[in-house]
């Protein structure tokens, strides 16, 4: 649908991206002022996920590269904000950058056997990460402290502001400036240059594009923004320890990703919407019930795999990308409506336009 | 330009000279290049120049070796003898994703267009090699980058123009005819101005409308850029092209002007039996 030209976002990637965050950002500043500190807690919890499936969604939907150990470059970022934060009395945003430039390090270095494995193989390197950040806590157990983990203090609120609520600001505005940088990213030279990889490696490297070299910097990317969810789940949880990072993790983002729609920044809300809201929707669901303590358990889970295959076959690029659809089809109702004259109707003409849809 | 004739290569190649010598300097030169694949000969000591001002065809029957020549020349295949020599200076090692920097594009075997890229998007991942914006910029969503992206993109829209297909610039390529399709590729690779464009089939699928405006296209070319090119098409080769190499079997067995070639005894036994007319799309390799 085509909007008014006052009503339209500007072409220029900061100020359109910063326009989106500032309206996204009062909806969500509103929403925190008006909950419970309990759902601002999990308001706090969606705006890391958030970010973490952003990441991924980089990762997998634009560059077509698979990632099953996500969950490890979150691990990277929360203990490396951890300990910071252990050791050093420093303004949280020092921590939370360097938890950013730790994952994105060792992305890239992950990202090296991406250059010459692929699908399965890199796949099968990512998993092998996900269990390794599950043994490297204990074999440097002075450093990371074991299964213990490491205690973070919560971040103290200025005045009277609930400390739930305080959380909920960080790690929101946290998620929203990640957002912010993807989305430039996506929209810049750079995130045509990895769909086109995506798509035709060969084509890619014709038109001058070093496939390799791409796909590290999508893993680094990629990681940095795990990395943010790392540094922000620290401050979240209060604690960083093994268990949180196991392979579960991993999976859940990407159901989360699949969920909310792969390659979509929007799409990486709805799916740590999902991710927040459907366990707890279920646990409240079955406790109507009389059941099993074994199928209580394992409802959630059932609950998740069902969904995921009823998007895989009813809107196979997630909530994002049939509301999508759903918009261009209101568009094209009400062009009908409206007289028909429009050209879009006719198979091949259509009105050039310099404005495409954005991510 | 170079010293080269009409009549083909130089006469003697300055095989062991190793800078090699400034009559070649402008253009491509293939030397004496064989590849074989698994013991299966593909190129035997072939040979063949390039450079602005002149369009030369390959030509030859299917499997002749014809794209792999191309690939040879692109850094796609190594050849296991013979060197590749471009402005002068011999590229040793080269990734195919060097040339379009060194001012080489190249449209694939058949359509080979980002089926996630609509077709603007997909013309500017073409202006790759002239984008100098930096990552720093790109993730800050700064001025330098989308000044750039503007510019580019106007950039984008001309060279689609330039084919006619500017009104197709926010279509994704699945929605598009073929022909279209193949002119987006051509937008592609001229889109940075390249002093040479290396066409692989450029007119299968195409009709006798759309091959003649192709051939039209290829003689504005000429004067801006080198061109190269593979084609069954022997109408189109015959009406272009300058000079014309043809392959069999991985050999030369002919170069020469369109004339000569038409007369040469031994390119007539070599497509005996097959049409030396248009073919039809093929896929890409
Ligand atoms: N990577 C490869 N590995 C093994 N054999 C190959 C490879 N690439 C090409 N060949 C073989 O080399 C020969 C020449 O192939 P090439 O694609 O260069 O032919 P062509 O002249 O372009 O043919 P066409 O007109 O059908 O496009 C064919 O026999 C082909 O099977
Ligand atoms: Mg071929």
């Amino acid at each position: 649908m085509k909007l008014p030209r006052w009503l339209r976002l500007p072409t220029q990637p900061l100020l359109r991206h910063l326009l989106l965050a500032v309206a996204g950002g009062l909806v969500l500043y509103v929403i925190t002022l008006s909950v419970s500190q309990y759902d601002n807690l999990e308001l706090a919890e969606i705006g890391w996920y958030a970010i973490a499936i952003a990441g991924l969604s980089v990762l997998t939907g634009v560059n077509g590269q698979i990632s099953l150990g996500h969950g490890a470059f979150m691990a990277v970022g929360a203990y490396s904000a951890g300990l910071m934060m252990e050791h050093f009395d420093l303004p949280l945003i020092v921590p939370v950058l360097v938890a950013v430039g730790a994952a994105a390090v060792i992305g890239g270095l992950v990202g090296l056997p991406a250059t010459r494995l692929k699908g399965p193989y890199l796949a099968g390197v990512t998993l092998a990460l996900a269990f390794a950040v599950q043994d490297l806590p204990n074999k440097f157990s002075s450093l990371f402290n074991g299964d213990q983990g490491i205690i973070v203090n919560p971040p103290t609120p200025p005045g009277t502001v609930p400390a739930e609520r305080w959380l909920a600001w960080i790690t929101l505005f946290g998620a929203v400036v990640g957002m912010v940088i993807l989305a430039n990213f996506l929209r810049s030279r750079f995130g045509r240059s990895l769909r086109a990889v995506r798509d035709d490696e060969i084509a890619a490297s014709a038109a001058g594009l070093n496939p390799a070299r791409l796909r590290v910097l999508t893993f680094a990317v990629s990681a940095a923004a795990a990395g943010l969810a790392g540094g922000l789940f620290a401050l979240w949880s209060g604690i960083v320890s093994p268990d949180s990072f196991s392979l579960f993790l991993s999976i859940q983002l990407l159901a989360g990703m699949v969920i909310g729609g792969s390659g979509s920044l929007i799409g990486a809300w709805w799916g740590a919407l999902a991710l927040v809201y459907i366990p707890e929707w279920t646990q409240n669901v079955s406790g109507h019930f009389n059941l099993s303590a074994g199928v209580k358990a394992n409802m959630q889970n059932a609950v998740f795999g069902l969904l995921i295959i009823v998007i895989m076959m009813l809107a196979p690029s997630g909530i994002q990308g049939w509301l999508r659809s759903l918009w261009s089809a209101i568009g094209r109702l009400a062009r009908r409506s409206k007289g028909d004259s429009d050209q879009a109707v006719a198979p091949l003409t259509s009105t050039p336009s310099p404005e495409r849809i954005s991510p | 330009m170079t010293a080269t004739t009409a009549d083909g290569l130089p006469a003697a190649p300055a095989a062991d000279t190793a800078p090699a010598a400034p009559a070649t300097a402008a253009g491509l030169v293939v030397e004496n290049v064989t590849v074989s694949f698994g013991g299966l000969s593909v190129l035997d000591n072939v040979s063949l120049t390039s450079s602005t001002g002149e369009i030369v065809g390959v030509i030859g029957p299917n499997g002749a070796g014809k794209t792999t020549l191309f690939n040879v020349i692109c850094g796609f295949v190594r050849p296991q003898e013979g060197r590749v020599v471009w402005r002068g200076k011999q590229l040793r090692h080269h990734h195919p994703y060097d040339l379009a920097s060194l001012g080489i594009e190249r449209t694939l075997q058949g359509v080979g267009l980002f089926q996630g890229l609509d077709a603007l998007d997909n013309v500017l991942v073409g202006a790759a090699p002239v984008a100098r914006s930096g990552l720093f910029s790109a993730l800050f969503g700064l001025w330098p980058s989308s000044r750039e992206e503007r510019r580019l993109r106007d950039q984008a829209m001309e060279a689609l123009d330039r084919m006619g297909v500017a009104e197709y610039a926010a279509r994704m390529p699945s929605t598009l005819p073929y022909p279209v399709q193949k002119r987006i590729a051509l937008a592609r690779a001229l889109v940075s101005q390249p002093a040479l464009v290396m066409m692989d089939e450029p007119a299968s699928g195409l009709s006798a409308s759309d091959i003649s405006e192709l051939a039209e296209l290829l003689g504005a070319l000429r004067s801006e850029m080198g061109v190269l090119i593979v084609e069954h098409n022997m109408d189109l080769v015959m009406a272009t092209c300058d000079r014309i190499v043809v392959l069999d079997f991985g050999k030369v067995i002919a170069t020469g002007v369109p004339d000569e070639i038409r007369a040469d005894p031994v390119v007539t036994t070599a497509y005996l039996g097959e049409a030396v007319e248009s073919e039809p799309a093929d896929a890409r390799d």
